[in-house]
């Protein structure tokens, strides 16, 4: 049992190490794709320890909500990780929440991040928040269709159990319905960690943020937990749609030999989502604000159909 | 452990004594406001006390049975206790012993204005109508508890009958709550005519034998009436009119119990007076319940007024308690009693949390429209400074309501979800698609709440304040927090500790329906159809409140020496920062409005006057955006005109003509004798 | 889409190296406000905020020309920011306009220590052709502390990014 929880903190620290990679690696995909030499991968860990250490500068109309918003987005995200098999289906406190609490968990990191952009009463934050609750609102029915996908064919809704189950199906990824859900999860995915077409990660533009528009009054330790979380959940959410639709290589057990292959094969999983999401982006424009429900409203669409074949085809 | 049966009746007669007293003595104090406040809500909050213990003491198995045979015709006033009777006890007193608390405080500023006894008075009676109403066990008795409660709670509305508003409101009430009565009285002497009892307790077995068409007709009456009383939409509209018109302290109450008392009707109905019903029945109100949620936030969403929002957003909570009672007639229908019994103990968990959470937000917006004389969200904002602990309360409220966790609003969602997702063990494809709308739709509505309580605390208590009023506010009295506080340990207590309210619920449910639910639980975790879903609520909130004390500490030993400093909001280095610059409520929920256009067809003016000499000159911009309500558009206005037209053919009659007044009387006599032949 | 992905693949990685050399020569360093231990904080990342003061957007078309791939100037660790919350440096170009110094001043203060300021151009050094304009108010360093100054009428985009780094790493 210890060397389990041992191993699921290490599993823990594992997201919260690598997803700063991760959002580097993105960042230097799509440079290379746009012809640039780009950042090195390593750039963001630097600015997190750059934010950590300068001073704060908070707007004198904020109360402690503000102050509050960063350490519970960066302890959600944190919560997730633990729920979420990383590297393997063994996760002891993987009983902590099923596939909808995590879900429940990004959305109070949510709610409260959106709380926290009208705190300033600059017009900027509010907008943000108004539009960032906007997606979230209307990205949630996609998730839980395709949630409901999902558990239909595994018959369960446990994280741990459904991988353990999928990586039984030999034809996984040649079932129509999985693939709708996976594309349904995928633009979720897209629209909750604030890529595009739902928003631009990379925007100087006031008015064309979501995320940005919310945490641009945050400062120094703050800005860095900001990012830190966005990063995390950037990182759980790929880990998740290479986990929960192509759950090869997670370690069914605790061998050492199984846990290294795990990490690789993730590696590799998450390289080849990540690189997926930068050719998205440098192929992609950014849509209009009223636009996105049509997406949504896509993804939702894909979702049913999932659901519907699982119910009709198989 | 059993209860002995004498207990169960001295609690009863200590509930009714204490309400009885308080409306009695406020009443003979009525020309001392103070006493009558003090004396009056005191002995509320003694039988509201009194009314928990009772449930307790149901929940615990005790059984009693009371008749008084000579007050009512038709066998008597019959009162008895069962479990299910007890759990909504217990929603009374978590909805009513917080309120009467805050009650204290809050009446205190009505005491120049209105006549405190009978406001006390009525208070004690709505209180003890309500706990006779779960109890009463034929039809007469139930009848006429129901009709007391809803003309009591109709006083209570009306205490600030000095406005126009509130005279509207209280109209609207009135005459939606005896439209459901009606149907509830046609069900009622259908169902007692066709079973030959007007005792509740034998129409179980009576009603299994009876033809479908007259199970269609009664289920369709009393729930119409039950509905009606549980604010379903299309039945809500008296809903968003009568909740914010009264006093908070009984908004809370109406809001958080008084509705919950339809719920209480459908669960007696569909589960208990008739039986297993067919599949229709369930599919029913699982569409009602989707529309309601959906429909109720949407429109909560675009409010402006506090208690308005709140009070569409207990539409949206009916419809999210009536997802899992209308899950649990289907599986019921598909004899899947494990997992029907897991649906209601879904709707039923809900149906408490919504008691703690929606009395919680009454009763602070109503703290905050007491300090800030307005419910316009657009003339608040900077509350969380001026009113620190209100704040709190409410931020616990919105989380909770909005389904986040670690708080109980989340519980019992997460149990509905789970409930909702494990349909596809029903074996007809319909129904199953059925199914992933609902589930789509609750989707859709927990996001959407959570986009409606970002709004409702956010512009309310955030930035900076939006009047003079707001800049003025003070933080209400120590009685009225305690009241609110109480609430928000409920919530928390409720979501991240739900084992003995599970444990009441499973007993209660076994009762009914002879089935458990399909749901493992101990102390720390709970596991519904094993091992298809799991949560573990308490190491949730445990593991969260550890990582949130962690990371600053962990800061703090990382971080040299860094300076935090305030200064402006940045603004693009503009030099005024005023509250005019802050997003505002319409602003907020304008992407909705433009999303969901074809729901609420919204209307845009805008008047431009210029300046006669240039047209680069404006004089007045007049802009108006308003939502327009589709159901008394389309519905009810199209109702009232011919109810008036058929009241004008009919004034027709009425000619005031003696002689003619005396041939009606004989056409009715030769009518009556021909039939009574 | 396709011809895209295509006309990506075909295309290389189109970034010069930098050459700290001719360019360097346009740059004056002033007095540090800050001491030296308050920029090893920073470490090799910068985000930067610019603020127009009032300038004619020469500069700005030659900043603009910055985060093109041909310069890049990402591949240093440094990023155009929305707001100076984020920020670490103020990138500021033409003289102070009345209208503009206040603003200016607000966007030194909203920034958070340990910060840079960088006078990019010949207006923002000494007013320009603009010196004496009824609408000027002067220099940039006449409103709020200078560390760097870049000359040039427009400076070229290797002079601003070589005035950037030497920012950077000035104090080490």
């Amino acid at each position: 049992m210890l060397v389990e929880v041992i191993i699921e903190f290490v599993q823990t620290l594992a997201v919260a190490l690598g997803a700063p990679l991760l959002v580097g690696f993105v960042r230097k995909m799509k440079a290379r794709l746009q012809g640039r030499r780009g950042a090195p991968v390593v750039q963001p860990y630097r600015d997190l320890r750059k934010w950590l250490a300068k001073d704060v500068v908070l707007s004198e109309n904020t109360s402690w909500i503000f102050r509050f918003t960063p350490y519970l987005l960066v302890a959600t995200m944190l919560l997730s990780a633990l729920i979420v098999p990383v590297l393997t289906t063994h996760t002891p406190l993987g009983f902590m929440g099923n596939i909808i609490v995590l879900m429940y968990l990004f959305l109070l990191g949510t709610f409260f991040l959106a709380l926290a952009g009208l705190d300033a009463g600059s017009a900027f934050g509010g907008m943000g928040s108004s539009r960032a609750m906007a997606i979230a609102a209307l990205a949630e029915p996609t998730v839980m269709i395709a949630i409901f996908a999902i558990a239909l064919r595994a018959g369960t809704t446990r994280l741990d159990h459904i991988i353990v189950h999928y990586s039984a199906d030999g034809l996984l990824v040649l079932n129509p319905g999985h693939l709708l859900a996976f594309v349904a999860f995928f633009i979720v995915a897209l629209a909750e960690t604030g890529r595009l077409p739902v928003d631009n990660p990379a925007t100087h533009l006031e008015l064309t943020m979501i995320h940005e528009a919310m945490v641009l009054e945050y400062s120094g330790r703050y800005l860095a937990l900001i990012e830190w979380a966005a990063a995390m959940k950037l990182f759980l959410f790929l880990t998740l749609l290479a986990n929960l639709f192509f759950p090869w290589g997670v370690a069914p057990s605790l061998a050492p030999a199984a846990l290294v292959v795990a990490l690789v094969v993730l590696v590799a999983k998450l390289s080849v989502l990540a690189t997926g999401v930068a050719l998205l982006e440098t192929a992609l424009a950014k849509l209009r604000l009223f636009r996105v429900p049509e997406l949504l409203s896509g993804s939702f669409l894909m979702a049913l159909l999932a659901v519907v074949s699982f119910f009709f085809v198989a | 452990m059993m209860i002995n049966e004498t207990l169960v009746l001295k609690l009863l007669n200590l509930t009714l004594f204490c309400f009885g007293l308080g409306a009695l003595a406020s009443l003979a104090l009525a020309r001392r406001a103070p006493a009558a406040r003090w004396t009056g809500h005191m002995l509320a909050l003694l039988g509201a006390g009194s009314v928990g213990t009772l449930a307790v003491a149901g929940l615990a198995g005790g059984t009693a049975h009371w008749t008084l045979s000579g007050l009512l015709p038709f066998g008597g006033v019959v009162l008895g206790i069962d479990r299910l009777s007890a759990f909504f006890l217990l929603i009374i007193a978590v909805g009513g012993f917080p309120a009467s608390l805050y009650a204290l405080g809050y009446t205190r500023a009505y005491e120049s204005r209105h006549s405190l006894g009978a406001m006390a008075c009525t208070w004690n009676l709505f209180l003890a109508t309500m706990t006779l109403v779960v109890l009463a066990r034929n039809v007469l008795t139930f009848l006429v508890l129901w009709e007391a409660m809803s003309l009591v709670s109709y006083f209570l509305v009306l205490t600030e009958s000095d406005h126009a508003e509130t005279q509207h409101a209280g109209l609207v009430y009135l005459v939606m709550t005896h439209a459901g009565f009606a149907c509830l009285l046609m069900g009622f002497l259908l169902l007692a005519h066709a079973t030959g009892t007007m005792d509740f307790a034998h129409w179980r077995a009576a009603t299994a034998s009876l033809g479908a068409s007259t199970r269609h007709a009664i289920f369709i009456l009393l729930a119409l009436g039950f509905g009606a009383k549980a604010g379903v939409i299309p039945l809500h509209i008296w809903l968003p009119q009568a909740h914010p018109a009264a006093p908070s302290h009984v908004s809370a109450v109406m809001s958080g119990v008084m509705i919950k008392l339809g719920i209480y009707g459908l669960i007696r109905l569909g589960f208990d007076w008739l039986g297993i019903g067919p599949a229709v029945w369930g599919g029913a109100i699982l569409a009602v319940a989707a529309v309601s949620a959906v429909l109720g936030v949407l429109y909560a969403l675009m409010e402006q007024d506090l208690k308005r929002l709140l009070a569409y957003s207990s539409v949206e909570n009916v419809g999210i308690i009536l997802l899992g009672i209308g899950a649990g007639l289907l599986f019921q229908a598909y004899h899947l009693p494990g997992l029907a019994a897991l649906a209601l103990l879904a709707g039923l968990y809900h149906t408490l949390n919504h008691a703690a959470f929606k009395s919680l937000l009454f009763m602070t917006a109503g703290a905050v429209v007491q300090a800030t004389h307005t419910r316009h969200m657009e003339a608040m904002g900077g509350l969380i400074k001026r009113m620190p602990q209100t704040a709190l309360f409410f931020l616990v409220g919105s989380v909770a309501i909005a389904a986040l966790p670690p708080f109980n609003g989340f519980f019992s969602e997460w149990l509905t979800f789970q409930s909702l997702l494990l349909s596809w063990q029903i074996p007809a494809r319909d129904v199953n698609l059925i199914f992933a709308l609902a589930i789509a739709a609750l989707a859709l509505t927990s996001g959407l709440a959570a986009a409606c309580f970002v709004k409702a605390f956010g512009i309310t208590f955030l930035a900076l304040p939006r009047s003079d009023q707001a800049g003025q506010a003070c933080e209400v009295s120590w009685v009225m927090r305690a009241g609110m506080a109480l609430l928000a340990l409920a919530c928390l207590a409720l979501g991240i500790w739900p084992v003995g309210v599970l444990y009441a619920l499973q007993a209660t449910i076994f009762e009914m329906n002879g089935a458990y639910a399909n749901l493992y639980f101990d102390w720390k975790t709970v596991v519904a159809n094993p091992p298809f879903a799991t949560v573990a609520p308490l190491l949730m909130a445990c593991a969260l409140a550890a990582l949130l004390a962690a990371i600053p500490l962990a800061l703090r030993l990382r971080r040299g020496r860094t300076v935090r400093r305030y200064y402006e909001t940045w603004g693009c280095g503009r030099a005024l920062q005023t509250a005019r610059f802050e997003y505002t409520s319409t602003a907020f929920a304008n992407p909705f409005k433009r999303v969901f256009a074809f729901l609420y067809r919204p209307i845009k003016e805008l008047d431009i006057e210029f300046h006669p000499e240039s047209r680069f000159f404006v004089r007045t911009i007049a802009y108006r955006n308003e939502v327009r309500s589709v159901f008394e558009e389309a519905l009810y206005q199209p109702l009232i005109r011919s109810t008036q037209w058929i009241a004008e053919q009919a004034r027709r009659l009425q000619s005031g003509n003696v002689q003619s007044y005396l041939l009606y009387i004989l056409i009715a006599l030769v009518i009556l004798i021909l039939l009574a032949r | 889409m396709v011809s895209l992905w295509r006309k990506i693949w075909k295309t290389p990685v189109v970034t010069e190296p930098f050459i700290n050399s001719d360019a360097a020569a346009a740059i004056e360093a002033l007095t540090r406000q800050v001491e030296a231990a308050a920029f090893a904080r920073l470490g090799r990342s910068l985000h930067i905020r610019q603020v127009d003061a009032g300038s004619c957007n020469g500069c700005e078309l030659e900043i603009g020309a910055l985060n093109s791939p041909y310069y890049d100037l990402e591949q240093f660790g440094l990023h155009f920011v929305a707001s100076p919350r984020h920020a670490d440096c103020l990138l500021v170009t033409g003289p102070v306009t009345r209208n503009m110094a206040d603003a200016l001043r607000r966007t030194y203060e909203a920034t958070p220590s340990p910060k840079i300021v960088v006078a990019v151009g010949d207006c923002a050094q000494n007013c320009g052709i603009f010196a004496g304009g009824y609408g000027v108010v002067g220099p940039v360093s006449a409103v709020i502390p200078v560390d760097i100054v870049v000359s040039g009428c427009p400076p070229a985009p290797r002079a601003i990014l070589a005035g950037i780094l030497a920012a950077m790493e000035k104090p080490r």
